[in-house]
């Protein structure tokens, strides 16, 4: 298929990874524009079949009953000639587009910046600094994956600020991604020396790749077919094995006991009744698609999480997840601006809980990248919330920061009078406003991290690194006033997680005030993440 | 143990103390600076052009379409104005802000009171608008925005030259306390 232009059109491959780094102008996949316009290609093809699917079915049952359908009305009309010299046109500036538009798709990685140039009328130039990386994600949609191609994003803070690099051989995105996250991590100094005994080591992977792009069809296929099976394809970059395995029943189940069921079921009761009470037929044909929709819903639910493994490296914390398009994404160290565990309260027999995160660059609001880059944990034990935590805050895992996050998950204070509760809860008349979950509501302040917890429905702890803390605010109403309460909120970059506590005693509220207001100012002076590596030496302490 | 050790007694008071504690005060912070008194003419302009527009839609939809429901709602925005424009002075008087040592403090608010600290490096920008009306009045709004969804802090109605000084005190500040997203 392609494997005879990657060998071409990248002569970098030749020399070690660290190559395509160089600071020079690439090029990427040659089948990147086929694959980023696969949905209009399908379109077409959809076109095509729809309207010749007579002359198709014919075709099969040998029965020559078509008549009317567009190649009969040309070949009646002699304007055969015509339409093959459109076709052919047409085909003709498809591939001169395409050919121009990878041209022109080029990307450039230096010690500071990377940079994506593409557009044939519109030209766009995109560049991002590397010491604001948020995250760099590699995803394989199915159709590019079964080609070998993968998808590179680097965010950076800001609503749809990525640079993409789609598509790059899934090999060299592997490699690519290591030498951003080493260059971003501030390593550059360190490795100098180091270059010597590693030079064998990351040309290894480049002289493979050679013989695979000049060998058969057979061993195009195994290659394809082992990096399909595998997970993660840079062994050496991280360690094999996630610290948290989701067995496929407790996947399913969290799946099936969710809000969306509840709604499900209420729907479903509501039709039967409709039914018995005399409604014609049709409500039960108006309301079927919607529940094919809803397995379907289920099935990408599914798919989406399963063979999810997150994994502690040098560069950050590695979550990756999905059965035919998989995606795996790297978060370095200090970029998960808050954190969410929470149960639903249909997880709580099971002892279920799910872990999200906000990270400032999250691309929202666009359809082409699944938004499941805010989920640390699907679906999880006490214990895998734990490792995850402690992944996710290396700092935070000492016998205290243990006893305050099960406290927070699990704990309140009605139901720890005797035990000591660490945390500082909402008085006993918040009753009047939160009548379930006033004795759950609270919070505290670890080394640099706020916890809130809260919530009785869905029990919430959340945590907030007080380094990357946006402000605080409490407020007062009337109603609040009277009952000598306030609400206080931490805030944040935009996602999923609220860290916002709605009852607090109103002296309380002060010293939370002043508390992450100095915690604030503390920590972000403390805090050396924005290059990682720089400082610390690059060990492995993250990979336990 | 946690850093912050809570108060076992903190929250046991059985008794509520006395209505006047009952409000949010920060104790042992300096002097707030306040915004221009002009500001109130903004808010009351803005408060009658509202009240006109809504009473004034209502009133068409009782006229022309003998809706008796728009009355009701017409007569109830009416109100509600009334009260505000009343308060407009008092509420005006409650907005406040204090640069501290390493954060920006912010208050508005009586009956619904809030505050708000932000630090100096988070800053992303400072933005300076100006209505029709504060123009005309000599003010400007300052925001400070942040990378947090809800926006950081808003001054409105400070003088021209005061927005523009607080603007470059502001990004000083935050220039030498930088720090990264």
């Amino acid at each position: 298929m392609n494997e005879e232009p990657v060998a071409h059109a990248r002569p970098a491959l030749t020399a070690p990874r660290t190559d395509l780094t160089d600071g020079e102008w690439h090029r990427l996949h040659p089948a990147t524009p086929l694959l980023r316009g696969g949905i209009f290609m399908v379109a077409i093809i959809g076109f095509i079949i729809a309207n010749l699917r007579e002359r198709l079915i014919d075709l099969f049952t040998g029965e020559e009953n078509y008549g009317g359908d567009p190649i009969d009305a040309i070949y009646e009309r002699g304007a055969t000639g015509w339409a093959l010299l459109i076709i052919g046109g047409v085909l003709v500036v498809i591939l001169v587009v395409f050919y121009l538009s990878w041209r022109l798709h080029t990307f450039r990685v230096t010690g500071e910046i990377v940079e994506v140039r593409s557009g044939l009328v519109f030209r766009s130039n995109r560049k991002a600094r590397l010491d604001r990386v948020q995250g760099v994600n590699l995803t394989r949609p199915l159709i590019p994956r079964l080609f070998g191609a993968a998808r590179l994003q680097i965010t950076v803070a800001g609503q749809d600020g990525n640079v993409e690099l789609a598509y790059l051989g899934s090999k060299l995105a592997d490699d690519l991604r290591r030498d951003i996250l080493h260059l971003a991590s501030g390593l550059r100094q360190a490795k100098q020396p180091a270059a010597a005994p590693d030079a064998p080591v990351t040309s290894a992977p480049a002289v493979d790749g050679m013989p695979i792009a000049h060998s058969a069809l057979g061993d195009f296929a195994t290659a394809r077919f082992n990096e399909f099976r595998a997970p993660e394809l840079d062994p050496d970059a991280a360690p094999p094995h996630s610290v948290v395995r989701i067995p496929p029943r407790r996947l399913i189940g969290s799946v099936v006991l969710s809000g969306f069921t509840v709604f499900l079921l209420l729907a479903g009761m509501g039709l039967i009744i409709s039914v018995i009470a005399g409604s014609s037929g049709w409500v039960l044909v108006a309301v079927l698609p919607g529940l094919i929709g809803s397995v379907g819903y289920y099935f990408s639910r599914i798919t989406k999480t399963l063979r999810f493994s997150i994994t502690g490296t040098p560069d950050g914390v590695r979550v990756g997840y999905g059965l035919l398009s998989t995606s795996s994404q790297t978060l370095p160290p200090g970029r998960i601006h808050a954190i969410e565990v929470s149960q639903p309260i249909l997880w709580r027999r099971f002892g279920w809980w799910q872990i999200s995160i906000n990270t400032a660059g999250q691309a929202s609001g666009r359809s082409s990248t699944p938004v499941t880059g805010t989920t640390l944990l699907p679906v999880g034990t006490l214990a895998d919330v734990e490792k995850v935590l402690q992944l996710a805050l290396p700092d935070f895992d000492t016998e205290t920061h243990r006893a305050l996050i099960e406290n927070g998950m699990l704990g309140g204070r009605k139901r720890d009078a005797g035990i000591a509760d660490f945390y500082s809860n909402a008085p006993a008349r918040a009753v009047w406003l939160r009548p379930f979950s006033w004795w759950r509501t609270g919070w505290a302040v670890s080394g640099s991290v706020a916890l809130i917890r809260r919530g009785i429905l869905s029990r919430d702890l959340i945590l907030v690194p007080l380094a990357r803390m946006q402000g605080v605010r409490i407020s007062q109403g009337a109603i609040r006033r009277r009952l000598r309460l306030a609400s206080a909120a931490l805030h944040t970059v935009a996602g999923p997680v609220t860290a916002s506590l709605s009852v607090i005693d109103v002296d309380e509220a002060l010293v939370l005030f002043e508390w992450m207001s100095t915690g604030a100012v503390r920590s972000a002076l403390a805090d050396t993440s924005h290059q990682w590596s720089r400082t610390a030496p690059p060990t492995q302490e993250a990979t336990e | 143990m946690p850093d912050y050790e809570p108060n076992p007694s903190a929250g046991q008071q059985a008794e509520p103390a006395p209505e006047s504690s009952n409000r949010l005060e920060l104790v042992e912070t300096g002097e707030w600076k306040r915004v221009s008194p002009k500001y109130v003419v903004v808010e009351i302009v803005g408060t009658i052009v509202n009240a006109v527009v809504v009473c004034g839609g209502a009133t068409l939809l009782w006229l022309l379409l003998d809706q008796t429901w728009a009355l009701w709602v017409g007569i109830v925005v009416l109100a509600v104005s009334i009260i505000n424009l009343v308060f407009e002075p008092r509420r005006v008087r409650a907005i406040g802000y204090l640069l501290r040592a390493d954060d920006l403090l912010f208050r508005r608010g009586i009956l619904f009171q809030r505050f708000v600290a932000v630090p100096y490096g988070r800053m992303q920008l400072i933005d300076i608008t100006r209505g029709p009306i504060a123009r005309w009045l000599g003010l400007a709004d300052l925001k400070f925005v942040t990378a947090a969804a809800s926006a950081g802090v808003s001054i409105p109605g400070l003088a021209e030259a005061d927005a523009e000084s607080l603007r470059d005190r502001l990004v000083e500040l935050a220039e030498s306390r930088r720090a990264g997203l």
